[in-house]
């Protein structure tokens, strides 16, 4: 209808014909519809659309819209109105409300009444034309009235009449569906009642191999006394309790409810979970995955082993006799003499004190320049020299302390030195000590290249072995020879930071504990014998058994490893004992004893038997903690040494002490 | 050599187990393959659940479980692969599918209004039987038995709803009858053993054919429906128990002899009927209330004869079998001992205590009980009777009170079968303060806590009376200290092991003076014990790790349990104290 609207705007046809359109249009009018219309009254100032339905924007940058007959461009109506003429066109013009603008011509066009009445009408719903009734009175095509005449001619089907051969058909299969007995009209009546004796006929063998995988379902946990709706007082919660238990995340809870009192029966409400209790029952029953658990009934008793009684194991020191004190600071090292009588004690203070064992009265006090690292005593009875090391410098000492002939013999012994012809070039440098250092004591003094940890003898009393920890591998043990005053390298160069050393005590072999292995080198045929594995982080001590076939290495996270070197190069036994780290361990020179020291304050003397029997393996048996330093700054025990013939233990402590167990 | 390398998680343990997603799957294409619902997702899982529900199929948790995830530790559940194919040959799928079909054909014959059609459907439905499900699942009866606990409780849940709509009423129905069955056989079995009044509900534990039975009831009350629990799951949980149930109650009644389904004995019935016959419009609605309400006995297809117990042969043991012997006659005496608690009694209940609960319970024992008339059907005599010894009342005072019987509390009831004596009935009178009601499930081990009432339930069990308040107050609280000294006594020990070292050194460093020193009397005991304690405890430094740390695990365990226990007696002594304290107060008050 639209279209034919158009096409008539086109044809210039008169307003009556117009207004005819109309009432055909007006029906059901879309609204873009209207412009179209309006387009006719503007007929009067020649301007036509001669472009045709296109969109408009094609031509928004021209001045024209399309061309006339001539081929000359129909150029739109000038429009430079700004705001302001805007604003006074619409205070003077009085038909400026019923003025729009053309979007296919651009020209402003005014409307007349007829279309303003035309647009209100449409406004309100009501139809475009005035004259239209929309109530207009229906006629009844077909009626309840029977005609006289039928309404179509044809005469009636054969098929109407005549009984439907398909349908018999169906009807007779079903038929004889039923005489066979293929179609039941109603489904047979069960007869076997709903209960009946479902196992009459047990079979036993017919249990399923299934049910072997069965598990079945755990019961429900018995209620306790908690549970009951009067429980004995103990059994309800304080108030303390009860909010915790309220502030506890519910599966971490360890009842399920709170207890509470009813004074009788009749007071007990309902329980508000029940429901869900059941439902969690089911839940768990089809969907908690069941495993079958062998709970093993241990009697703890069974599980620590059976070990020689310590009574059994005797003698060993179990009670604190004496305690040494002089020191003002931390008792690095502690070494006896061969003899048993005297002891010397190294200290953070700058002194190393001579002790006599037996009545713990410090016999000498010596002054040296540092704080001392370690002390060793010569082990050959014959002469009477002490090692301390402080800072980058080995002192020898003489004591003078016991056999008068033992002192002047071994001052001789070091006097008598005759410098050989041709001097080496050293890396030590040997002197003798004179003036007051000598009144003191101190007889050769080693100055070393850098900071000496740890000195140790040789058995024999010749050799002693120092060692100076560095990160560079060069340069970390060096072994004096004192009765021709000379130092060997030993090494070339060592792997990882040497932790200590020690001679075997019979065989010429040299222990070199690094970080976490121990080497056993031969120092006859120079080459390396054994490594061994400490499986610790890090090794803070070693001892060697008397026998020299066990070593023991103390490591700083609390183990100590016990190697049979003829068993194998891993530990025979790792003991846990200590709670911190170990700083020392010793060995008993004749008795099957072993002690350790460690930072959390005690001595654990273990019985470590070793057997001739090369078969049976060594026999390992904590006997006794013994406890007597206080820990100060973390650090409690630092060294611990057996006496050379009793079963006497010596430990020095953080504390500045000196203990004596016997 | 040779041959192709094996491939990783293809054989082994991993071939066994299934997990839950893909066994979802292979249903998922079982089903595809038949029916053409296109939503079928939910419905699979609706109907696999189903089935392992009623197949009785659970998720296994295997041993390696790595191995099994093929590497992973992700967490997953595991069916059997067997189980999960197993189910795939049940023939009830096939009838769960024909039911679908049927839902479906009856939806849509609504639709298009063919009344007759519904008409005809409905009479047609497809029905299923769990029968041979149950023989499959428990082969023998034993079997079923053993499982009937959870069957029990959650059947006498259901026969408690309302008939609300949370589940068929078919369902509700059954349910009461089957739990109504269960209960008389325990009353004419006389196998109930335990009773317990939580605040959950009413435990009861029986022994049947030599398995104890342990269900629960709740307390009679409306249910509040929780929003958060799935009831297709409990209903289909409550189709598979009632089966069971029926077949147990079934089996059950024809071991005694009884009818079923149960009929009242002849007289009782005769009596029951003709006393209010006109008050119920349905015989069958009545028959089985009459039947719930417990107190007439049941007929029996053999008249029953006054058998005496069966005795046991005799045969000659020795040593330990013996011994065994004599506990398990002992046992036995006494279990037949408990079964007559209630004989002779002629109880009444008031109208506010739980009736079933109550009637069930001393019938169970041989006890004659009865109610009023207006409470319930099935009274056998009246308040006036003057036969009646005990009048169990749960209310503060009674108005009217008869001179030759007992007004007590419903506890007793339930104590005494816990206790299994009659109890002195002076503690539960009305308005008396209840003594509390234990838990007879607890079976006090050594070192755990023993609430005082227990003990003193022991020891009239033993037959010892009774003795003076002040004398068992003084007994308590040395036990109390008993059992500290005992748990402090390690403790103790170390310290003052400690104390003494310390003793000993500061003595050295202190006192370079001498000083007469005194003769110390050497505790030997104490020294004996103080060696062998250390004797331990260098013997444990020598433990294996892996056996340190079992033996650690099992010591936290024991002082964990030692440590409760030590709670409980010290919370009990303080509420004593302070009840103590509190009447002593009163008195100074009264004087």
């Amino acid at each position: 209808e639209v279209q034919a609207a158009s096409s008539e705007v086109s044809d210039h046809l008169s307003s009556k014909l117009l207004s005819k359109t109309h009432t055909r249009s007006a029906v059901n009018l879309p609204s873009h519809s209207l412009l179209i219309f309006i387009t006719f009254s503007v007929r009067s100032q020649d301007i036509r659309n001669t472009v045709g339905n296109i969109p408009m924007e094609w031509y928004k940058d021209y001045p024209h819209i399309g061309y006339d007959l001539e081929g000359k461009k129909i150029f739109k109506p000038i429009r430079n109105k700004d705001e302001l003429d805007e604003f006074l066109d619409k205070m003077e013009n009085p038909d400026y409300w019923r003025t729009v603008q053309d979007k296919m011509t651009g020209a402003d066009i005014r409307l007349s009444d007829e279309q303003v009445d035309l647009v209100h009408r449409l406004q309100q719903g009501k139809f475009g034309d005035v004259n239209f009734n929309e109530y207009e009175p229906a006629i009844d095509f077909f009626s309840n009235e029977v005609m006289i005449h039928p309404v179509t001619n044809r005469p009636q089907d054969k098929r109407s009449f005549i009984p439907s051969l398909i349908e018999k058909e169906k009807v007779g299969k079903l038929v004889h569906a039923i005489k066979m007995g293929w179609i039941k009209p109603h489904r047979p009546k069960e007869t076997t009642p709903q209960y009946y004796d479902l196992w009459a006929k047990e079979d036993p063998n017919s249990i399923l191999g299934r049910h072997k995988m069965h598990i079945p379902a755990p019961k429900m946990k018995l209620p306790g006394h908690e549970e009951s709706y009067n429980p004995p007082p103990e059994y309800l919660m304080s108030e303390e309790e009860r909010l915790a238990w309220e502030q506890q995340d519910p599966e971490y809870r360890k009842l399920s409810f709170l207890p509470q009192k009813f004074a009788c029966l009749r007071a007990v409400p309902a329980y508000s979970r029940f429901i869900h209790e059941r439902f969690e029952r089911c839940l768990d029953l089809y969907l908690c995955p069941r495993q079958r658990k062998m709970r093993v009934n241990v009697n703890p008793e069974d599980l620590i082993p059976k070990l020689p009684k310590p009574k059994d194991l005797q003698p060993f020191p179990t009670t604190q006799s004496l305690v040494y004190r002089g020191h003002s600071s931390l008792v690095r090292s502690i070494s006896i003499s061969p003899s048993g009588q005297w002891l010397v004690s190294g200290s953070d203070d700058c002194t190393v004190r001579f002790w006599e064992v037996s009545t713990a009265r410090c016999l000498k006090t010596v002054e040296v320049g540092g704080a001392v690292k370690g002390v060793a005593w010569n082990p050959n009875p014959s002469i009477c020299l002490v090692a301390v090391s402080y800072d980058d410098t080995v002192v020898l000492l003489n004591p003078g302390l016991g056999d008068r002939l033992v002192c002047t013999a071994t001052d001789q012994l070091i006097s008598s030195y005759e410098e050989p012809e041709e001097v080496k070039d050293q890396p030590v440098q040997w002197a003798v000590a004179e003036g007051e250092g000598h009144e003191q004591g101190h007889r050769l003094i080693l100055k070393h290249p850098k900071a000496v940890r740890q000195v140790t003898w040789h058995g024999k009393g010749d050799y002693l072995a120092c060692v100076m920890p560095d990160n560079g591998n060069s340069l970390q043990v060096v072994i004096h020879q004192v009765s021709k005053r000379r130092t060997q390298n030993p090494f070339r160069k060592n792997k990882g930071l040497v932790q200590c050393v020690s001679f075997h005590p019979i065989r010429p072999y040299f222990f070199v504990a690094t970080q976490r292995y121990v080497r056993v080198y031969n120092l006859i045929k120079q080459e390396l014998t054994k490594k061994l594995m400490a499986n610790c982080k890090w090794i803070s001590s070693m001892a060697i058994h008397p026998g020299g076939d066990n070593v023991i290495c103390g490591s700083y996270d609390c183990r100590l490893a016990w190697f049979d070197l003829d068993l194998s190069t891993k530990p025979y036994k790792v003991l846990r004992h200590h709670k911190k780290a170990l700083r020392s361990v010793a060995y008993h020179r004749h008795y099957p004893l072993f002690a350790s020291g460690s930072d959390d304050g005690n001595v654990i003397v273990c019985h470590g038997m070793v057997y001739n029997d090369l078969l049976q393996n060594p026999l390992i048996v904590p006997v006794k903690v013994l406890k007597g330093h206080t820990i100060t700054h973390d650090l409690g025990v630092l060294d611990v040494t057996f006496h050379p013939t009793q079963p006497w233990v010596f430990s020095s402590g953080a504390d500045g002490t000196v203990c004596l167990f016997t | 050599m040779g041959g192709l390398q094996k491939k990783k998680y293809e054989s082994g343990s991993v071939t066994n187990y299934v997990s839950r997603n893909k066994q979802n799957k292979a249903f998922h294409l079982f089903e595809i393959t038949d029916v053409y619902t296109v939503s079928i997702c939910e419905l699979i899982h609706a109907s696999h659940r189903r089935l392992c529900i009623l197949k009785g199929i659970y998720p296994h948790e295997p041993k390696h479980k790595k191995k099994v995830n093929k590497g992973s530790t992700a967490p997953r559940t595991f069916y059997l692969l067997k189980d999960i194919r197993f189910l795939l040959h049940e023939p009830i799928v096939g009838k769960f599918r024909e039911y679908k079909i049927f839902v479906r054909k009856l939806r849509k014959a609504y639709g298009k209004a063919e009344w007759s059609g519904v008409q005809r459907m409905k009479e047609n439905k497809p029905a299923y039987k769990l029968d041979h499900i149950i023989k499959e699942r428990y082969p023998t009866f034993i079997d079923a038995v053993r499982d009937v606990d959870d069957a029990l409780s959650m059947s006498f849940l259901f026969s408690t709803f309302a008939r609300t709509g949370k589940c068929h009423v078919q369902t509700i129905q059954l349910c009461r009858r089957l739990s109504v069955e269960w209960m008389n056989y325990i009353i004419a079995s006389r196998s109930l053993r335990k009773v317990f009044l939580s605040i959950k509900g009413i435990y009861y534990q029986a022994e049947v054919l030599g398995q104890t039975i342990t269900w629960i009831i709740p307390y009679q009350f409306a249910h509040d429906h929780p929003t958060d629990v799935d009831y297709r799951v409990m209903a289909t949980f409550t189709e598979l128990y009632t089966t069971l149930l029926g077949f147990v109650n079934f089996r059950l009644y024809q071991t005694l002899n009884l009818v079923y389904p149960p009929k009242l004995d002849g007289q009782g019935e005769f009596s029951l009927k003709s006393e209010c016959e006109e008050d119920y419009a349905l015989e069958s609605e009545s028959y089985s209330e009459k039947l719930s309400a417990l107190s007439a006995s049941l007929a029996r297809t053999v008249p029953l004869v006054e058998d005496e117990e069966a005795e046991l042969d005799l045969f000659p043991a020795e040593g330990e079998d013996l011994e065994k012997m004599e506990a398990r006659e002992k046992i036995e005496l006494e279990q037949n001992e408990q079964k007559k608690l209630f004989e002779g009694l002629k109880l009444f209940l008031n109208r506010e205590v739980p009736r079933e609960s109550l009637a069930f319970v001393i019938r169970c024992f041989g006890g004659q009980v009865s109610w009023d008339k207006s409470l319930c059907i099935g009274s056998t005599y009246d308040e006036t009777d003057e036969t009646i010894t005990h009048h169990i009342v749960d209310r503060p005072t009674i108005d009217k009170q008869y001179i030759n019987r007992y007004y007590i509390q419903p506890q007793w009831v339930y104590d005494c079968v816990n206790g299994k004596i009659l109890l002195p009935v002076e503690e539960y009178f009305l308005g008396v303060t209840l003594p509390p009601h234990l838990s007879p499930f607890v079976e006090e081990s050594e070192g755990d806590y023993v609430p005082p009432e227990k003990l003193k339930l022991q020891a009239l069990q033993r037959g010892e009376k009774p003795q003076a308040e002040d004398d068992e107050e003084e007994e308590e609280e040395e036990e109390e200290d008993d059992d500290d000294e005992d748990d402090q006594s390690e403790d103790e020990d170390e310290a003052n092991l400690a104390e003494m070292e310390e003793k000993r050194a500061q003595g050295k460093s202190l006192s370079v003076k001498v000083t007469p020193g005194k003769v110390k009397p050497e505790n030997r005991m104490r020294a004996e014990q103080e060696e062998k304690a250390e004797e331990k405890r260098l013997a444990i430094m020598m433990m294996k790790k892996k056996e340190k740390y079992l033996y650690d695990k099992i010591m936290f365990g024991k002082k964990r349990h030692v440590r409760e226990a030590n709670k409980l007696a010290a919370k009990r002594k303080a509420h004593d104290d302070s009840n103590k304290a509190d009447k002593k107060k009163k008195k100074k008050k009264k004087c």
